[in-house]
């Protein structure tokens, strides 16, 4: 078969992989530029580096296509399924080295590059194959035309249909599909300019990127769900399925949102009303805490508030998350929200189940001066046994005498029967109880329980080195937050035991009254 | 001929299993964990001994000691503990079995400990004062509420999510199969529980409960004993209730506590199993107490300060009544104790002799050796009984044919993970409808351990009516047969068992249960067997004709209290 025999239906199909081409390579650069910001924060330098460095690639790829001489169609091929690879597990790729920062941004610049020079081979490359057939006037604007129609194609796609719909991964595989189709469909239209020895193993290649990519779209859900995302409501920047939990974090345009099992942990735009009023009663009320408990906490949060203490040796932390804490001293942002405070030498993380922790005698580090407990809300179980009197009978072999205790114990407004059932609970364990409660907005009215085996103080101070440093309390606010609204007067409630598990019961009944 | 897979499955598991097993034909063999053995009591010695080993021991290594206790089972411990605490110390118990505790039995791994027999007892009503005291004295018991019930420390607890049922596919709540019910099974339920009821508040004219733990404390008033002629589910029936449902519940109960079927277990047996843990009408269940290990530390404490008191691989291969007779050895029935009728043969025996010896045989160094003892405690099963004490049959002229056992197999499984979860979490204990093994109880449970690797026991009594060459060849079967058994079962419910386990043990028990068949409780033959016969006492869950905890203790505490009324 000679060149003449490429008649103009393949020549109109050829034009249509040039608007694949376009469309994809954009929607490539704007997954790099989204997720970088969505990590790294700084929209604008994000966005502005990431597209430098696309188009200087694409540039560089332009210059690298004089020196393809000779077997330019099979060259084309070639580059499609490299950009079809790369281009399609980028955003897997980002995502998997998204929680090791110093990692991330080599890896991120890196494949920008890499795509971007591919995609600047291709067109050239391209129109050296079509010079045959048309005229050059003819060839440029024909091109060009598609290319910039792909371009606009892709910025409207992106944000309207692809990314709420699909997902980050998702679309990038998509594309990365597409790539490859194109790449396998060269093969046909391309096949006069193709020696025929290369192409079984040309085509053998396109399948094997194709199979890999279904294989990662089908396999996509494990990293995120779409439902997720659907019922989170924002961009998911992090997930993964650890042997305990769910861990998701989600960003918008006001800040992050960690979730475990779907249930938010914070928001970063409110988190510090929350963790200033779970540790700085008990820690002020302390006088000079030395030793402090955190059980849960793995977020590094409350850490942080604790660390603001100068009389502070040591804190132990017991999470039962390793993936958790790990994701906490490596992820930038929460890095950044919890200013480093896991990275403390002052600080032992201890992954364990808090329960099992707490039943050894001497589990190290104590006895406390002050424990923070800042479990998930008893929805389950396996969690309803950490707001148990058993519990709390052997956390009380882990405190000095006089320590002071904080328990956070979800809404008083929600769910009254499962917050008065934590401070009854903690009374029949011997314990003097404090109620008290703060509006957290991304949460509402939220309850916590202060806690003593000794009377609770009735006036608590805080220090004037930590209180200058604070958002949300001072000791006017603080010593406020006890007098408690009378709608969320006591009620009687049972007492949570191991054997009964009555807490898991009131919560199950009132959130879902609530939701 | 050896059984095939899927008769092995029908015996063990019943015919609904058996829907999950590929049709004969060629398939990949089944896949099994990495790792496990075949586990059982030590057989060699009592096979020996039925076939006529009589080892005499040297004239030099008798003995004299006031009190053998032959046994250190549950029963036998029980004696133990109560002359401790009575000051009383002059006695040994002589076991088979390497390790003390008799169907009491655990194992260890790195995670944790696993039960391999008994592994709960109720939380005892106030009237059962000597068991509420040992609980006491662990610590199980921390207090007393002011209408006297003992108040267990949570811990020891079986901790909620207590019970789940695998039942059309799915796991539910509780062991009732509630989904789909009729409104007429539901009637029936209800019904059978309020008949319960109207037991646990029934009192004679002495005001004894219908049905007390230790059943000793039990009416012996007609209207009670009455319901031992039949079998429960007849019982059942005669009650006009016939819902499924009402009869897999009661039937899953009685193979629960007896190894039986409803249609094998008296009534009298399947009431008690409802009405005897159950303080009031509507009070609901005893809650269970429970370890990890099953009730391994209740024989841990019955064994502290016990020491060399305790001789293991110690066979007792005779007893032996000899001396001048001497009429006035007859102890009196202790205190508290309901007059027994003793049979005419034991009254007309010659008067009973002055010392009891006793052979036993070192199973380690293989040596016997002999004690002359005032009195022994006969703390083993009943059928022993005509095997080891000297000429009991004519002497007593009693007899045992009625007491029948039960086997079991219990496996351990050794998990990686955790199955996958549904709606209803991962529970205590775990039961699966189609099937007649009683499913499992997670060993973590208690622990608080709630992620990760665990290890599953899973009880299978073997109570279908099969032929004796059956039951044979099922005690004959091959751990990878029985390993298979055991992962067919549970992969209805948890289609990813055999990638999750990587061990997986199975322990054979031969008699592990005496069997409360009709009948068998107000049989002569039980009755009488608690009369000591001479200076030999009795003790053993046997004698109640329910092979419960609490029924094994009384009688050791029971017989210990004769023997030092006859010393008195």
């Amino acid at each position: 078969m000679s060149h003449d025999s490429m008649n103009r239906a393949p020549l109109v199909l050829l034009y249509l992989n040039v608007l694949v081409i376009a469309t994809c390579g954009l929607v490539y650069e704007l997954l790099a530029g989204t997720l970088a910001s969505y990590l790294l924060g700084d929209t604008v330098t994000q966005f502005s580096l990431v597209i430098g460095i696309y188009l200087s690639a694409m540039g560089a790829g332009a210059w690298l296509s004089r020196l393809v001489v000779g077997q330019v169609a099979r060259c084309f091929v070639e580059i499609e399924l490299g950009v079809a690879l790369l281009g399609g597990f980028s955003a897997p790729i980002l995502f998997a080295t998204f929680a090791w920062a110093s990692l991330f941004q080599p890896v991120l610049y890196g494949l920008v590059f890499a795509i971007g020079v591919l995609v600047g081979l291709e067109l050239p490359l391209l129109m050296r194959l079509l010079r045959e057939q048309l005229d050059f006037e003819d060839l440029v604007s024909r091109v060009l035309t598609f290319d910039y129609i792909g371009a606009l194609l892709a910025s409207l796609l992106f944000p309207m249909f692809l990314v709420p719909r699909l997902g980050l991964i998702r679309t990038s595989l998509l594309c990365g599909l597409l790539n490859a189709a194109v790449a396998l469909w060269g093969t046909y239209l391309l096949r006069p300019l193709l020696p025929r020895r290369v192409l079984p193993g040309l085509r053998g290649r396109a399948c094997l990127v194709l199979g890999m990519l279904c294989i990662a779209l089908l396999k996509a859900d494990r990293m995120t769900e779409l439902a997720e995302e659907g019922v989170l409501g924002d961009p998911i920047v992090h997930a993964e399925t650890t042997a305990f939990q769910r861990i998701v974090l989600t960003r918008n345009s006001r800040g992050f949102q960690l979730y475990l099992n779907g249930h938010l942990q914070f928001n970063s735009v409110d988190e510090y009303r929350y963790h200033e009023a779970l540790v700085h009663p008990p820690l002020s009320a302390a006088m000079t805490p030395r030793r402090v408990l955190v059980l849960g906490g793995g977020d590094g949060l409350a850490l942080r508030e604790i660390l603001r203490y100068p009389s502070i040796e040591a804190v132990t932390l017991v999470d039962i998350d390793p993936g958790m804490t790990t994701l906490a001293e490596r992820f930038p942002p929460l890095l950044e929200l919890s200013q480093a405070a896991l990275r403390d030498p002052r600080v032992t993380v201890v992954n364990n189940d808090a329960f099992v922790w707490t039943g050894r005698s001497g589990g190290g580090g104590g006895p406390f001066d002050a424990a923070i407990i800042d479990f998930p809300d008893p929805g389950s179980f396996a969690i309803g046994k950490l707001y148990t009197r058993r519990f709390y009978r052997m956390l009380r072999e882990h405190l000095a005498p006089g320590a002071l205790v904080s328990v956070q114990c979800t809404s008083p407004l929600v769910a009254p029967q499962t917050f008065w059932c934590i401070v009854s609970t903690m009374e029949s364990a011997g314990f003097h109880v404090r109620p008290y409660h703060a509006a957290v907005p991304t949460f509402g009215e939220w309850g916590f329980a202060l806690a003593s085996m000794e009377p609770v103080p009735q006036q608590i101070r805080i220090s004037p080195e930590v209180v200058s440093a604070l958002r949300f309390l001072n000791d006017d606010v603080l010593n406020g937050l006890f007098s408690l609204p009378p709608d969320l007067n006591r009620i009687k409630t049972e007492i949570n035991q191991l054997n009964n598990q009555a807490i898991v019961r009131y919560y199950d009944q009132e959130w879902n009254a609530w939701r | 001929m050896e059984l095939s897979r899927r008769e092995l499955i029908q015996l063990l598991l019943g015919a609904p299993a058996l829907a999950s097993v590929l049709s004969p034909g060629c398939h990949p063999p089944p896949r099994l964990p990495a790792a496990g053995q075949l586990l059982g009591q030590s057989l060699e010695v009592g096979h020996r001994l039925r076939d006529g080993f009589q080892p005499q021991p040297d004239v030099g290594s008798w003995q004299d000691l006031p009190v053998v206790i032959v046994g250190g089972g549950v029963s036998g411990l029980s004696a133990a503990w109560r002359f401790r605490q009575r000051g009383f110390n002059d006695f040994v118990v002589l076991e088979l079995e390497p390790d003390p505790g008799g169907t009491v039995r655990s194992g260890t791994c790195s995670l944790c400990k696993f039960p391999w027999g008994a592994h709960y007892v109720p939380a005892p009503l106030p009237e059962h004062h000597l068991l509420i005291q040992l609980l006491a004295d662990m610590g199980v018991v921390e207090s007393t509420a002011d209408d006297g019930t003992p108040v267990i420390a949570e811990q020891f607890l079986c901790r909620e999510p207590e019970e789940r049922l695998f039942f059309g596919g799915e796991w539910i709540d509780g062991l009732y199969p509630a989904t789909g019910a009729s409104p007429d099974d539901l009637a029936q339920l209800d019904a059978f529980r309020r008949e319960v009821d109207r037991w646990v508040e029934w009192r004679d004219s002495a005001g004894r409960r219908a049905f007390a733990v230790p059943s000793r404390l039990s009416s012996d008033d007609s209207q009670v004993t009455h319901l031992d002629q039949d079998s429960v589910a007849e019982w059942l029936r005669r009650q006009g209730w016939n819902s499924p449902r009402l009869h897999w519940l009661v039937d899953y109960s009685c193979r629960d506590d007896y190894g039986l079927s409803a249609e094998q277990t008296s009534a009298w047996a399947g009431l008690f199993y409802f009405a005897a843990r159950q303080r009031t009408a509507g009070s609901g269940h005893q809650p269970l107490i429970t370890w990890p290990e099953g009730n391994s530390p209740l024989i841990s404490h019955l064994l502290q300060n016990l020491g060399t008191s305790v001789r293991t691989g110690a066979a007792v291969t005779q007893i032996r009544p000899v001396g001048p007779p001497s009429r006035s050895a007859v102890p009196a029935p202790a205190a508290g104790a309901r007059p027994t009728r003793i049979s005419p043969a034991a009254q007309n025996s010659p008067a009973a002799p002055d010392s009891v010896e006793v052979v036993w045989y070192d199973t380690q160094t293989r040596e016997a050796a002999g004690i002359r003892a005032r009195h022994v405690i006969f703390a083993a099963p009943q059928f022993l009984a005509p095997r080891l004490i000297a000429d009991f049959t004519q002497r007593t002229g009693r007899q045992t044919d009625l007491f029948r056992y039960g086997s079991w197999f219990v496996a351990n499984l050794h998990l990686q993970d955790r199955p996958r979860e549904g709606r209803v979490p991962l529970s205590w204990d775990n039961v699966i409808h189609d099937s007649r093994s009683l499913g499992y109880v997670v060993a973590t449970h208690q622990t608080g351990l709630d992620h990760g690797p665990t290890v599953l026991t899973w009880y299978c009594p073997l109570c279908d009516e099969e032929s004796r060459d059956a039951r044979e060849k099922l005690l004959q079967a091959s751990w990878a047969d029985l390993a298979d058994v055991v992962l067919t079962d549970l992969e209805r419910a948890h289609p990813e068992i055999r990638q999750l386990t990587t061990r997986l043990d199975v322990f054979r028990w031969g008699h592990a249960m005496v069997q409360p068949i009709p009948g068998f409780r107000t049989s002569r033959q039980r009755q009488a067997a608690a009369v000591p016969d001479g200076r030999i006492h009795f003790a053993h869950s046997d004698l109640s004709g329910i092979a419960l905890f609490e029924e094994a203790f009384d009688h050791g505490c029971r017989a210990a209290d004769e023997v030092l009324e006859a010393f008195a």
